[in-house]
């Protein structure tokens, strides 16, 4: 026991003292939250950050004189020419656009040099449909208020009902947290999955091995291994939680005393809301949407919980897999010839993942979903994926039980051939001969 | 007396073997090891007895079997049948620390600093930090290894990395050293060195197998041997005694005079001569039962000798001779 010890001393200090890994610890948080940051302040100022759109209006009904508002990236003037002079003067008038109402109101017409982009044509057809069906609505005797009132849109507030009362349901933020804890376990999984098989390259291929296995057995060498490369990465994930949490509340106050008032505004441009609607859509927002309610949520989730599963299921599947890359990294005398065998190691995990990506995370509770979460080589990444969601407790329990099993048994599996594939030098390994060692006797 | 059983013994021999076990002298006693790999046999019913405080010669050509045996007396692999004793016990887990073990395809962490790869190597056999520390001290002044500390095994020579594993092997002081060819890698001086540290530590006490091709170190380290060949023992015992049944009355004779001097009636045969300057030099087989003395006595009345000498063979020719005879 003492030995493992030393071992696993020896493996966590070599690591952690090198300077990639602080690079790695600290970088990594600033970069992702900086990511995030710059993704949701574009979001934000894309208009701003676009091209100005010049849109000549030549409106021969009159209905959308002066009614069209200028959003962000575009911007409408009216024209009192006529539709032939306008359209044949367009490349040289200074506009981007010419639009072209006939007085029917049917037919109309969006010209332009080059080719219009779907946001631009989307934004002035929603913008010409609103005020057409206003004025339709108040040409036919309807007034104002009841317009308006008619206009108020609904919004849907989702709730869970748990057995702690009633909660919101924000499932984004569910989708958000499930995805980034199934896409670090999978990273994760072959990151430190790969560096033990490298461990073990590199003490066969040094030859230490056998001094080494002179003083510990074989099994003490690969367990202190194993464990002392997942302390290194656990120490990288508590690292990185606490960093990212302190990063991002920092960010999320910034952002939401900064940005709230402007992003509501964004959005409801970007919507094409006329200003009756505005106005509503802005109080709305300023409950609803916005980053200041997403930061509220991310703090509603049980974060706690999530953590513990999160490192429950990040050891128990690291534990799993790298004792078979431990074996893996026994049979071979470098690292090209791996390549026959990590087949098996990577296609169950790139498959979970990406039925997660794209399956799981839209149907947390299917059967395949369940069956996934529950076999111990796809469960911590199908599993991360649904705990947002709220997995049920026996599912849980039973889960992980499975993962413990799961990963005793690849251990032992693994450190049987481990044992004799350390010594094999120059011998080339193949599926019959890894289970001619597990077969071997002691 | 030192002894170990062989099968030209005489008969008093047994009882002796007998003696010693109970005196408990054997540092090592492999018997009846069967060791089988899925597609060979590596050791085929091997016993043999390693006496306490000796240079024990473990030889062999190439796949012989000498590894295999090494790596269970380790216990890095264990035979299929068979039991060895250490110092009298069944060799177990707790004998690890009593072993110093120099491996042929020897290595180091390459990108660890040496102080702490022996420190941590010496704490793997056991040693607690103080003491390690206190050892490794002695033996980087030994060694004259002082500014290694902070290197890094890939900025060393091969020689200086050798240096540093042999170092690793003795540090925790083991009753017994495995040294699977110590000297390959190390240039004539350093060999030398390194020589002096292993008879110096069997001097000290500890009992030595020594496994290598090179038989004049043999000759000069060992005092015993056991010769492997394809998982079998086809040799085994005192140096001193196997060259001995391998003498075959063949001397080596220098004289001055009439080399025509004797004929027929010698009482040996002339096996090859050369004659340089009135000084004869011939090899000659001594007949039957007769002695050196017999041949002085036919010879001094005839021609002037200077020098008398048998002619022995090397162990590098019984080597030879043994296994190409086995085959």
């Amino acid at each position: 026991m003492n030995k493992i010890w030393l071992i696993i001393q020896r493996e966590y200090f070599s690591r952690v003292k090198k300077k990639s890994f602080l690079v790695m610890t600290f970088l990594v948080p600033v970069l992702s939250i900086g990511m995030m940051a710059l993704v949701i302040y574009l979001v934000a100022k894309q208009d701003d950050l676009g091209d100005k759109k010049k849109v000549e209006v030549v409106d021969e009904n009159g209905m959308f004189k002066n009614k069209l508002k200028n959003s962000g990236s575009i911007e409408y003037s009216y024209s009192s020419e006529n539709y032939t002079n306008a359209k044949a003067g367009l490349p040289k008038s200074g506009y981007d656009y010419l639009l072209y109402v006939p007085a029917s109101v049917t037919g109309v017409q969006l010209f332009s040099e080059k080719k219009a982009s779907a946001l631009t044509i989307q934004n002035i057809q929603s913008a010409l449909s609103d005020i057409a069906q206003s004025q339709r609505l108040l040409s036919a005797g309807i007034d104002t208020a009841i317009l308006a009132k008619a206009q108020k849109p609904i919004t849907l507030e989702a709730k869970q009902i748990t057995e702690t009362g009633e909660k919101d349901a924000q499932t984004y933020v569910a989708y958000f947290i499930g995805f980034i804890s199934a896409f670090l376990i999978y990273m994760s999984l072959f990151i430190y999955g790969a560096q033990v098989m490298r461990g073990v390259i590199e003490e066969k291929v040094s030859r230490i091995v056998e001094v080494i296995i002179s003083s510990v057995k074989p099994f003490q060498l690969m367990l202190g291994k194993i464990i002392g490369i997942g302390l290194v990465g656990l120490t990288q994930f508590v690292l990185w939680i606490v960093l990212s949490l302190v990063l991002s509340m920092g960010a999320g106050t910034l952002m939401v005393s900064k940005s709230s008032g402007n992003m509501t505004e964004q959005i409801a441009k970007a919507q094409g809301a006329t200003s009756a609607q505005m106005a509503q859509v802005s109080t709305n927002a300023a409950q609803d949407s916005g980053i200041g309610k997403i930061m509220k949520s991310i703090e509603s989730v049980p974060i706690t919980y999530t953590i513990l599963c999160f490192l429950f299921y990040f050891l128990t599947g690291y534990m799993l897999y790298s004792s078979i890359f431990a074996m893996v990294g026994s049979a071979v005398d470098n690292e090209t010839e791996t390549q026959q065998f990590m087949l098996p190691i990577t296609l169950p995990l790139v498959f979970t993942f990406v039925i997660s990506m794209n399956f799981i995370i839209n149907n947390p509770d299917s059967s395949l979903s369940i069956w996934l979460s529950m076999i111990p080589f796809t469960s911590p990444i199908a599993m991360m994926m649904r705990i947002p969601f709220g997995v049920p407790a026996w599912q849980l329990a039973t889960s992980m039980l499975l993962m413990i099993m799961g990963f005793l048994f690849t251990t032992w599996v693994a450190a049987r051939v481990y044992r004799v594939g350390i010594l094999m030098y120059g011998k080339k390994a193949s599926y019959r001969e890894l289970a001619k060692w597990f077969m071997y006797k002691e | 007396m030192r002894f170990l059983s062989f099968h030209f013994s005489s008969p008093f021999i047994p009882k002796l073997c007998l003696f010693y076990k109970i005196m408990g002298t054997n540092m090592i006693s492999i018997r009846n090891i069967v060791k089988q790999y899925a597609s060979q046999q590596a050791l085929d019913d091997v016993s043999m007895e390693i006496e306490k405080g000796t240079v024990f010669g473990l030889l062999g050509p190439n796949g012989a079997g000498k590894t295999s045996l090494i790596r269970i007396i380790n216990q890095i692999t264990a035979p299929d049948s068979g039991e060895i004793l250490f110092n009298g016990e069944k060799l177990t887990q707790k004998h690890i620390e009593r072993i110093g073990y120099l491996p042929e395809e020897r290595g180091l962490y390459k990108k660890m600093k040496i102080g702490e790869q022996i420190l941590y190597l010496a704490r793997l056999k056991g040693l607690d930090k103080q003491e390690a520390m206190r050892r490794i001290k002695y033996w980087f002044v030994k060694m004259e290894m002082e500014s290694w500390w902070d290197k890094k095994v890939e900025d060393l020579s091969k020689g200086m990395q050798q240096k540093v594993q042999f170092v690793a092997t003795v540090l925790h002081e083991p009753e017994l050293l495995i040294l699977d060819e110590p000297f390959t890698g190390f240039d004539p001086v350093n060999a030398e060195i390194i020589k002096n540290e292993i008879l110096e530590l069997n001097k000290k006490g500890a009992t030595i197998i020594f496994s290598t091709h090179r038989m004049e170190s043999v000759e000069e380290l060992c005092d015993s041997i056991a010769l492997l060949n394809l998982s079998h023992k086809i040799l085994n015992g005192k140096v001193k005694d196997i060259r001995n049944t391998y003498r075959n009355g063949t001397y080596l004779l220098e004289y001055e005079g009439d080399h025509r001097a004797f004929d027929g009636s010698a009482p040996f045969t002339l096996l090859s001569e050369t004659h340089h300057d009135g000084s004869h030099q011939v090899k000659i087989k001594i007949e039957g039962d007769k002695k050196v003395n017999d041949i002085l006595q036919y010879l001094l009345p005839l021609v002037a000798i200077n020098k008398v000498e048998e002619i022995v063979p090397t162990m590098n020719e019984i080597f030879i001779q043994t296994v190409s005879k086995s085959h």
